[in-house]
């Protein structure tokens, strides 16, 4: 699946990276809890989070995600977008809630663990 | 390729800002051209040590050794030390605050973090005087 289809599949808004949506991803987590992201995922691009702070993008960077989507419609302020655009990860936000956004993109095919 | 040696000061007091030292750990070693793999578990190891320093220690500083064969990286601080590092190792167990938690940290998964990420970890720590984590992953 590339960003486009989760923007699409999520009905996102685009915050950070409109023009790197042809971007693939192959398999996705969804956490609040920044640990737990870090404790368990493998090779995983994409990062579904309710949380809204800088330490969402420092996270998925250290594990080389390609993009952040916030959900529950929440926008992070300007900091977190340009520490995003600094480390070149597409940042959205979608005003669904995190089980469905989780479930929307598993059910097109998006995995958790490879 | 030489050993190359980096020093990084972790800034106390600031959890929102923690995690500038293992972003630039990160950068170096992709421009020393080290495996993916490796600079991914190195940063996180990095960044979990930075993380807890800020919430327990106030700060204090990461050395990066990057050899032929190893990367050893060690956080030092002069915090409060840690009582019961068995205890602190168990997952789940967590002594940080609500500001920590606000964040997404203090789930008591920093130190087994470091610990599954890293090929060696060893702890020396002393109630009242501080503690050096010291980190070994293979190249």
């Amino acid at each position: 699946m590339n960003l486009s289809e989760v923007r699409e599949t999520l009905k996102a808004e685009v915050l950070y990276g409109e023009d790197k949506l042809d971007r693939e991803v192959t398999s996705a987590c969804g956490s609040d809890f920044m640990s737990d992201v870090l404790a368990y995922v493998k090779n995983q691009a994409l990062l579904l989070t309710g949380l809204v702070n800088p330490q969402v993008v420092r996270t998925a960077d250290m594990m080389d995600m390609k993009c952040v989507v916030f959900v529950r419609g929440k926008h992070p302020d300007g900091n977190v977008l340009a520490l995003a655009r600094e480390r070149d990860m597409v940042v959205m936000s979608t005003p669904m809630r995190m089980y469905d956004a989780c479930g929307r993109l598993y059910s097109r095919g998006l995995r958790g663990e490879e | 390729m030489e050993p190359v040696k980096l020093v990084y000061p972790v800034e106390g007091g600031d959890l929102i800002e923690a995690g500038e030292a293992s972003s630039k750990m990160k950068m170096t070693l992709k421009k020393l051209g080290l495996p993916p793999d490796v600079i991914r578990r190195a940063s996180i190891c990095m960044y979990e040590g930075e993380i807890n320093m800020v919430i327990h220690a106030d700060g204090g500083r990461a050395e990066v050794d990057v050899g032929m064969d190893e990367i050893v990286i060690r956080m030092i601080d002069q915090g409060p030390g840690i009582p019961d590092v068995g205890k602190a190792m168990e997952e789940g167990f967590s002594t940080a605050g609500d500001m920590a938690r606000d964040l997404g940290f203090g789930a008591g998964m920093g130190l087994p973090n470091m610990k599954r990420y890293s090929d060696d970890m060893s702890i020396e720590t002393k109630v009242g005087t501080g503690t050096t984590v010291t980190i070994r992953i293979k190249i």
